[in-house]
C-alpha cells in the first residue's frame, strides 16, 4: 500500500484558514546549524506531517514551536496573528500543545490528578474537571476514564492521555513528536482514527515521523526537512514513499546495498533456546535459536519493543534472568560475564549511545578505554596505559574519520555521527570475532550513515560475524545476508534479503505472515523503501 | 588555550566562586545581627601564630582523610554520610587493640591501624551490601547505622573502660608509649608540634589518586559513577564496584579518628572528638573530589575553626559564625560547579566548532548536496 489507502476527507489545502505560519525560522547552535529558513503552513482541520531523517532539524523546530527554544530569525504566526513564545507556558496560551515522545505522566497518580496538574486554575481538581475530561474524552473518542490510575494503562492509552492532556489546555494546534515510536500496529491505527477525530473537530495537527507509510496514510500535507531546512511540502496522493525518501536524503537515496557474499560454513555465534522471562506473564524472549557464521550478517527485522533490546542485552549478558546457550567460536559463554563476553571477543554498538555507549563528560581517551579496561593497549597489568590509549585514540580518530580537535575533547561535545564512529572505531579494534549493531546509525547524519555502513561491510569482508538489529528496513536488506523477523519475543520467520521485500518483511513482523501480499501493481517491485506496513 | 588549560583554570574558578558567595554571604548575616563585619573578617583573616597554625595542620589531617572517605564514594555517586559513624567503631576499635598491646611497639600501632580500617571497611560495608543486593539508599542506611555506632561504641566503652584517675571521664586503657606515633617538631618550642600521623594521611592521598586515575579499578570506579548503564554495557560488575567502594570509603573513615588517638589522646573516651565525618562531605564537595583539592578544602576548614577561636573575647561575637560560613559554602559549590560545568561545556563545544570549521570548512556533507548545512545530531 504505497498509495495512501484513505483518501483525505479533509478540504482541500487551500481553503481552510492558516493555524500556523512559520517564516524563515532559523536556530543556530555552536557549530550547527539545526535550523535555516524553514517556512511552514498548518491549516485548521488537517494534519501536516514533517517528516525528516533522526538530526534534520525537526525536534528543534518544534521546540520553537513550543516554546522550548526562541528562534534566532524568523517568524511565528497562529491564527494570523505574530507571537513571539518565550516558554511552554506562552505556547499553551496560545493554543498550542505538544506531545512528547516520552509521556510525561506520574504513574501513581489517576487520569485525572495527571491531566489537571499544573493547571488547576482551568476546571478546578474536582468534579469540575472530571467532567471536562470525560467531554473531551467523548467529543473525540478517546475512551479516557478519570479515576484510572495511569499505572494500569497501556502505552496506547498513556499517549491518549497525553492528547488529553493538551485537549484539556485549550490547545487548537497539537504537536506529536513520533507519536508512532512506542505503538504497536493495532495502537498507531487507533491513534490515526483519534487523530482523524481531531482533525475534523477542525484542529491542526502537526505529526513529526520517519515512517514514510504511515506519513502517507494519515497525512493531508506533508513538509520535508532535509539538513534543517524545508525542502518541499508535497501532497501525499501521488507521491510515493521512495520520492518522499529522496527528497528526505537528498538527490540519491544512499544504499547499504552489499556485495558478493563472504558467508562460510563456520558457525561462529551459536544462540540456543535463549529465554528471558518477565515479572508480568509473557516472557521477553522466548526458546530463540539461531547461528551467524564466519563473514555473515544476520539483521534483526521486528517492530520496537518487540524484544531486540533484551535479545541483544542477553547476549552480552547485561540481563539476569536469561537462560540459554550463548557459544562464542566453539566457547560457551552462556554463563560468563559482560566483560569476559567483551574480552571473548564481541564488540557491541549500542543502541543508545548517550546511556550505554559513551562516558559523556569524560575526554574521547577515556571513552576509548571503556569496554576496554582490561585489554591491551588501554591496559597493561592493572594500570590504565594513559600514552597508549591516547595513541590509538588518535588512530581511531584517523581511521574512522571522528571529526574533533583531539583526544581531550569532551565526548559530549561531539555531534551524534562522531560520537557513534568513536564506538564503532573502538568496537572494531581489539580483533573481534562478532560484532552486535544495534541500531547503529540511528540518529546520526547521512554522511556518517554512510561510513558506518562501510564499516560493517568492511567487518564482514574481513570475516566477522555481525548481528545487526535495525528499525531501518532498507539498512537491513542492504546489510544482511539473512533477515530473522523477531515478533513478541519469538523468531517468527527467515527472509533472504535478496528476495524480500519490505512489504513482506512489514507483514511478518506485525504477525501478519500467514496472509500473501502480493503487491498490487502501482507498486514498484525494485526493493522500494517503503517500510512495513502497518495495516 | 588548550582544552585541559581550560579545564584546570574553570575547576579552579568553581571553588573560588564559591568561597567568594560564602564570605559574602556570611558578612550579610553579620550585617542584619548588626555585629562588626570588618572586625570579624580581621580577626579570622589573620596570619595565625605558630601554635594556631600547628592546630590547623592538625585538624586539618584529621578533615583530610575525612575528605578522602567521602570523595572515594563520591566518585561513584554514592553518598556515605555515614563516616562520623565509620571512624567512631574504627577509632574505638584501634583505642582497644592498642590498649591492649598484644603485640610489641610498632607492630601494635599497625595492628591498630589494620584492625580500625577493617572496623570502618565492615561498618560502610553493611551499607554497600544492602544497596547493592536490595537496593537500599546508602544515604539512609549510612545515617542509621551512625546512630547505631554510637550506641554501640557507648555500650561498648562501658564493658571495657577503666576511669581515669582523679576524673569522671571514662576511656579505654592508654596506648603504650611504645606505640604511640611520634610528632613532627613544628618549631622551636617542643609543645608545639605536628601529627605524625600526617604522613599517613599524606599517604593516602597519593593512593587515592593513584588508583582512581591510574588503574583499573579506579577507571571501573569513576565509570560507574559518571554512568552506570555505560558501565554495564562495558563490562563492569556494578554489584561489586558498589561493595568494593563503600568498603574502600569506610576503611579510609576508620583512619579518622586515628591521628588524635595516636598522636594526642592515646585513649578513646567519652570525650572524643565526634562531627568530624560531616565536615568531610562539606571539604570533598569544596575539593572537587581531588586529594589535593581536598586538602586545600580540609586546610581552610580547619583555618576558620581555628582562626574564629578568639572571635568571642577579642569582639564578642560568637565563633558559630564560621559554622554559617561553612554550611554556605557547602551549598555555594555545589550550585557554582554546576554553573562552570554548564559554562564549560558550552564553551567545549564551541571550541570543537570552530576547530572543526578550520579544518573543515565544507562541511559534513556530501559534495552532491546543495544545500550543504550544518548537521544536527
Amino acid at each position: 500500500m504505497s498509495t495512501p489507502a484513505q483518501a483525505p476527507a479533509a478540504p482541500p489545502a487551500g481553503e481552510a484558514p492558516l493555524a500556523v505560519r512559520l517564516r524563515g525560522i532559523g536556530k543556530r547552535f555552536p557549530g550547527v546549524i539545526a535550523n535555516d529558513d524553514v517556512n511552514i503552513d498548518v491549516r485548521r482541520g488537517t494534519i501536516h506531517a514533517i517528516v525528516g531523517e533522526n538530526g534534520a532539524g525537526k525536534s528543534t523546530l518544534m521546540k520553537i514551536l513550543y516554546g522550548v527554544q526562541a528562534p534566532d530569525s524568523g517568524t511565528i504566526e497562529l491564527s494570523g496573528e505574530q507571537v513571539s513564545l518565550a516558554s511552554p507556558a506562552d505556547a499553551i496560551k496560545h493554543g498550542v500543545g505538544m506531545v512528547f515522545q516520552h509521556f510525561m505522566l506520574a504513574d501513581n497518580l489517576t487520569v485525572l490528578e495527571n491531566v489537571v496538574l499544573g493547571a488547576e486554575k482551568l476546571h478546578g481538581i474536582g468534579g469540575d474537571a472530571k467532567a471536562e475530561i470525560a467531554r473531551i474524552s467523548d467529543a473525540y473518542g478517546l475512551g479516557i476514564e478519570p479515576d484510572h490510575l495511569v499505572e494500569s494503562l497501556g502505552v496506547g492509552a498513556r499517549q491518549r492521555v497525553e492528547i488529553l492532556k493538551v485537549l484539556y489546555r485549550g490547545a487548537r494546534v497539537i504537536i506529536l513528536d513520533e507519536p508512532t515510536a512506542v505503538l504497536v500496529p493495532q495502537e498507531v491505527d487507533e491513534l490515526f482514527d483519534n487523530l482523524r477525530g481531531l482533525k475534523a473537530e477542525g484542529l491542526a495537527v502537526i505529526f513529526i515521523s520517519h515512517k514514510l507509510d504511515e506519513v502517507l496514510s494519515v497525512a493531508d500535507e506533508v513538509t520535508v526537512i532535509r539538513r534543517g531546512t524545508t525542502v518541499r511540502t508535497v501532497d501525499p496522493v501521488g507521491v510515493t514513499a521512495r520520492q518522499l525518501a529522496e527528497l528526505m536524503v537528498g538527490s540519491e537515496l544512499p544504499s547499504p546495498s552489499t556485495e558478493a557474499s563472504t558467508v562460510t560454513d563456520k558457525v561462529l555465534l551459536h544462540i540456543a533456546h535463549l529465554s528471558l522471562p518477565s515479572d508480568e506473564g509473557r516472557p521477553l524472549l522466548d526458546d530463540i535459536s539461531f547461528d551467524i557464521h564466519k563473514g555473515e550478517v544476520l539483521g534483526i527485522a521486528g517492530v520496537e519493543g518487540n524484544g531486540q533490546a533484551e535479545l541483544v542485552e542477553s547476549i552480552m549478558g547485561m540481563r539476569k534472568g536469561a537462560t540459554g546457550d550463548v557459544v562464542l567460536n566453539g566457547r560457551d559463554l552462556s554463563t560468563t560475564s559482560t566483560r569476559g563476553r567483551r574480552e571473548g571477543g564481541i564488540g557491541y554498538i549500542p543502541e543508545d549511545r548517550h546511556r550505554h555507549g559513551l562516558l559523556l563528560d569524560a575526554p574521547l581517551w577515556e571513552n576509548r578505554v571503556l569496554g576496554h579496561q582490561t585489554r591491551e593497549p588501554s591496559a597493561r597489568r592493572g594500570l590504565i596505559d594513559k600514552g597508549a590509549a591516547r595513541a590509538d585514540t588518535q588512530r581511531i580518530i584517523d581511521e574512522y574519520d571522528v571529526r574533533t580537535p583531539g583526544v581531550d575533547t569532551l565526548a559530549r561535545a561531539l555531534s551524534g555521527g562522531n560520537q557513534q564512529k568513536l564506538i564503532v572505531g573502538r568496537e572494531m579494534a581489539g580483533a573481534p570475532i562478532l560484532l552486535v549493531a544495534a541500531h547503529p546509525t540511528r540518529g546520526v547524519d547521512v554522511g556518517a550513515q554512510g561510513a558506518i555502513w562501510a564499516h560493517i561491510k568492511k567487518a564482514r569482508r574481513e570475516g566477522l560475524a555481525v548481528l545487526l538489529i535495525s528499525a531501518d528496513l532498507d539498512e537491513l536488506i542492504g546489510l544482511s545476508d539473512r533477515i530473522e523477523v523477531i515478533l513478541r519475543g519469538r523468531l517468527v520467520g527467515s527472509f533472504d534479503p535478496s528476495h524480500v521485500t519490505p512489504q513482506q518483511l512489514g507483514s511478518a513482523m506485525t504477525g501478519a505472515s500467514d496472509e500473501t501480499v502480493t503487491p498490487t501493481t502501482d507498486t514498484p517491485t525494485t526493493g522500494t523503501p517503503t517500510s512495513g506496513e502497518t495495516a | 588555550m588548550s582544552p585541559r588549560v581550560t579545564r584546570l583554570v574553570l575547576g579552579l574558578a568553581a571553588p573560588l566562586l564559591a568561597l567568594v558567595a560564602a564570605f559574602a554571604i556570611t558578612s550579610l548575616v553579620l550585617i542584619i545581627a548588626g555585629d562588626p563585619v570588618g572586625g570579624v573578617w580581621s580577626t579570622i583573616l589573620q596570619v595565625p601564630a605558630e601554635r594556631n597554625m600547628a592546630n590547623i595542620i592538625n585538624n586539618a589531617t584529621v578533615l583530610y582523610l575525612s575528605g578522602l572517605a567521602v570523595a572515594v564514594g563520591f566518585r561513584m555517586n554514592l553518598f556515605n554520610i555515614g563516616v562520623d559513624g565509620q571512624y567512631r567503631v574504627a577509632a574505638f576499635t584501634a583505642a582497644v587493640v592498642a590498649g591492649e598491646a598484644w603485640l610489641p611497639g610498632y607492630l601494635n600501632t599497625a595492628l591498630a591501624i589494620v584492625c580500625a580500617m577493617a572496623v570502618g571497611a565492615a561498618w560502610a560495608g553493611i551499607a554497600g551490601v544492602l544497596r547493592a543486593t536490595r537496593g537500599v539508599s546508602e544515604v539512609i542506611s549510612t545515617i542509621m547505622l551512625n546512630f547505631i555506632a554510637t550506641g554501640l561504641v557507648a555500650y561498648l566503652l562501658r564493658k571495657v573502660a577503666v576511669r581515669e584517675a582523679g576524673s569522671n571521664e571514662i576511656g579505654t586503657k592508654q596506648i603504650p608509649e611504645g606505640s604511640r606515633i611520634p610528632s613532627i617538631p613544628f618549631s622551636d618550642n617542643p609543645a608545639i608540634s605536628l601529627y605524625g600521623f600526617l604522613v599517613i594521611a599524606a599517604f593516602f592521598g597519593f593512593l587515592f589518586w593513584f588508583v582512581l586515575n591510574k588503574t583499573r579499578f579506579g577507571f571501573d570506579l569513576r565509570a560507574t559513577g559518571q554512568s552506570t548503564t555505560a558501565a554495564v554495557a562495558s563490562g563492569i560488575n556494578v554489584t561489586r564496584m558498589t561493595i568494593g567502594a563503600l568498603l574502600i570509603s569506610g576503611a579510609i573513615a576508620g583512619l579518622v579518628g586515628l591521628p588524635i588517638l595516636f598522636g594526642d589522646a592515646y585513649a578513646y573516651g567519652s570525650t572524643f572528638q565526634s562531627g568530624l565525618g560531616f565536615a568531610g562531605i562539606a571539604i570533598a564537595l569544596l575539593g572537587r573530589n581531588h586529594p589535593i583539592g581536598i586538602a586545600v578544602g580540609a586546610l581552610l576548614f580547619a583555618f576558620l575553626d581555628e582562626q574564629s577561636n578568639p572571635l568571642q573575647i577579642i569582639i564578642g561575637v560568637s565563633p558559630d559564625i564560621v559554622a554559617i560560613t561553612q554550611g554556605v559554602i557547602v551549598l555555594t559549590v555545589v550550585i557554582s560547579y554546576e554553573v562552570v560545568r554548564r559554562y564549560g561545556v558550552r564553551l567545549e563545544q564551541r571550541h570543537v566548532a570552530s576547530a572543526l570549521e578550520k579544518h573543515d570548512p565544507a562541511g559534513p556533507a556530501s559534495p552532491t548536496d546543495s544545500t550543504t548545512k550544518g548537521v544536527s545530531a
